[in-house]
């Protein structure tokens, strides 16, 4: 008996023997775990690399697993309740797949036969007692479905934490605004853009403008894939902040969804100077400083038939 | 710092301490230049209202503050005609180039929060709040 | 307070202070059209950058001072719109599309030597 248990039996003699009894079960099948667990350990690596097509290639289950702490941890949180060191063991799985060391499916997988290594092992001692293994599977399952949760829940949470921190990286490459020559910027825009990252660029953009005393810009907007119509507004707003510092704004890039966008919320295409891509928009940026400076009349008010998206 | 300030707008020098009292009051809850100046126009926007509408009204500005972060929020009332159709009146002419007629939809986009009460007859109350961003 | 108007020929240059007044801008108006008028003017350029907000009221103004000059064959052209006023600007629709602006005063001149003589041209 484990030393919980005799206190247990201690305290209250006659007491609650539901609970006691569901207790001292418990109990025995940690018990058994750990007695049984070297060769509960042989037989559960042996099942993972039975596996068809999981565990091909470089690694064994050996190898990949650091089998003996996770058996011991899963009794441990069947023994004491507690769930916090396979809550910390997960996470540290998870950092580790998610970065590619160590494959999910595979863990997922190792944990779903480990499970059921050890639910062969018990249903063989107490196959003679049906009572006892009802009991059993009561003590048994609900752990072991909160430590796949866990797993599972490790994983999200790894994968949806290195996302944003992807994003929030993309976003603070501060958006570099270029000089490219005498008078002319070029602003490229990458990543998801929501309200305010639109106004940090906007700032940005106007900043430069006057720093560089820029009379053209080049804002390419290849590197967004879609925007949605709040977006879309914030670059025209963009385009037409910067009309107010005198400078012309020549777009490119755009792909066939902004357009889709830009046009759906009703915006006057003629409005804003768009050209299909980077090399054309430059062309243009350069034809419109040269008119400015030989010509005469700006020809910033024209339309530039936009070249295939 | 939860001073209240209370300004009469009953003629254009009004709208000048309104704006230049929000530029004060937003200098000092750290919202950056731009926000000012964001804020600012938002009070002049509303306060030309009050006038055109309604001749006189006040306006108000408030420290806030949610969740650890602060903020400013700006009460405009008058006790003018009133607006009949709040739907129409924030309709959004912007995309579209029309003029705005109460400018409405346009503070509202310089601003976060935005609240539009108003009673044909009882006047109009607007309540907006704008909140520092962290950089 | 009255806007200090330079002569700088062939154009005029108003220099806008802070705190500028509904009134003062209509007498603004009244005193750009009067001087272009009086020296034959061919442009005048309009140096906003001491104001720190410009609302619906005061880009109307500046719209319809341009559009009663170009009757008169004046040219305008407004410069030193700040950065964080550009912004508010937009928020608020006013895009003034059909005013030439410039990024400051030196441009500003640059813009209206660019236009031909005589011509009374589109908006930037």
């Amino acid at each position: 008996m484990t030393p919980t248990a005799k206190a247990k039996a201690r305290a209250s003699p006659n007491g609650n023997s539901t609970a006691a009894s569901a207790e001292t079960l418990k109990d025995d099948l940690v018990a058994r775990l750990r007695e049984d667990r070297g060769e509960l350990l042989r037989e559960w690596v042996r099942a993972m690399a039975a596996d068809d097509g999981l565990w091909t290639g470089a690694t064994t289950p050996e190898q990949e697993l650091d089998s003996g702490t996770i058996y011991d941890a899963c009794v441990d949180c069947l023994d004491t309740g507690s769930y916090q060191a396979a809550e910390e063991y997960a996470e540290r799985m998870a950092q580790r797949a998610v970065l590619g060391v160590m494959h999910y499916e595979r863990i997922l997988s190792g944990v779903l036969t480990l499970r059921d290594v050890y639910w062969h092992s018990l249903s063989r001692h107490y196959l003679t007692d049906p009572d006892r293994l009802a009991g059993a599977l009561k003590a048994f399952e609900p752990v072991t479905n909160k430590i796949l949760l866990i797993v599972a829940m490790a994983f999200n949470s790894e994968r949806e934490r290195v996302v944003r921190q992807q994003q929030e990286s993309i976003q603070e490459l501060s958006t570099p605004v270029l000089q490219v020559r005498d008078r002319l910027l070029i602003l490229p825009i990458i990543g998801l853009i929501d309200s305010d990252r639109a106004l940090q660029l906007t700032e940005q953009l106007l900043g430069a403008i006057r720093e560089f005393r820029a009379r053209v810009v080049v804002m390419d907007v290849t590197g967004v894939a879609a925007v949605d119509s709040k977006v879309a507004n914030h670059l025209i707003q963009t385009v037409d902040a910067a009309r107010l510092l005198g400078t012309t704004v020549v777009v490119t890039g755009i792909s066939a969804s902004i357009a889709q966008t830009i046009v759906t919320i009703g915006i006057d295409l003629s409005r804003i100077q768009t050209v299909g891509d980077l090399q054309g928009g430059l062309e243009l940026a350069d034809r419109i400083l040269g008119y400015q400076t030989i010509m005469g009349e700006p020809v910033a008010s024209q339309i530039v038939p936009a070249t295939a998206v | 710092m939860d001073i209240e300030t209370r300004v009469q707008i009953d003629d254009e020098s009004g709208i000048l301490l309104a704006r230049r009292s929000a530029r004060e009051l937003a200098s000092e809850l750290g919202f950056d230049s731009t926000s000012q100046t964001l804020i600012a126009t938002a009070i002049s926007e509303l306060a030309r209202n009050i006038l055109k509408y309604a001749c006189r009204g006040e306006i108000l500005l408030r420290p806030v503050a949610r969740n650890g972060i602060r903020g400013i929020t700006v009460v405009a009332a008058d006790e003018g005609p009133g607006i009949a159709d709040l739907a129409l009146a924030l309709t959004d002419g912007f995309s579209t180039g029309r003029s705005l007629g109460l400018g409405l939809p346009g503070t509202k986009r310089l601003m976060d929060d935005f609240d539009l009460t108003s009673e044909v007859g009882k006047g109009t109350v607007v309540t907006t709040t704008r909140w520092v961003r962290s950089k | 307070m009255p806007v200090p108007i330079l002569a700088q020929a062939p154009y005029l240059i108003a220099s806008v202070q802070a705190a500028l007044t509904d009134a003062d801008l209509i007498g603004l108006q009244d005193s750009l059209l009067s001087e272009a008028q009086r020296r034959r003017c061919h442009g005048v350029v309009v140096d906003v950058t001491a104001l720190d907000v410009m609302d619906s009221f005061s880009t109307q103004t500046l719209r319809s001072l341009a559009a009663m000059l170009r009757l008169r064959g004046v040219e305008m052209v407004i410069v030193g719109i700040q950065p964080g006023v550009a912004m508010a600007m937009v928020q608020l629709g006013l895009t003034m599309l059909d005013v030439r602006t410039a990024l400051d005063l030196e441009e500003g001149l640059a813009c209206l030597r660019a236009i031909p003589q005589g011509r009374a041209g589109r908006g930037h």
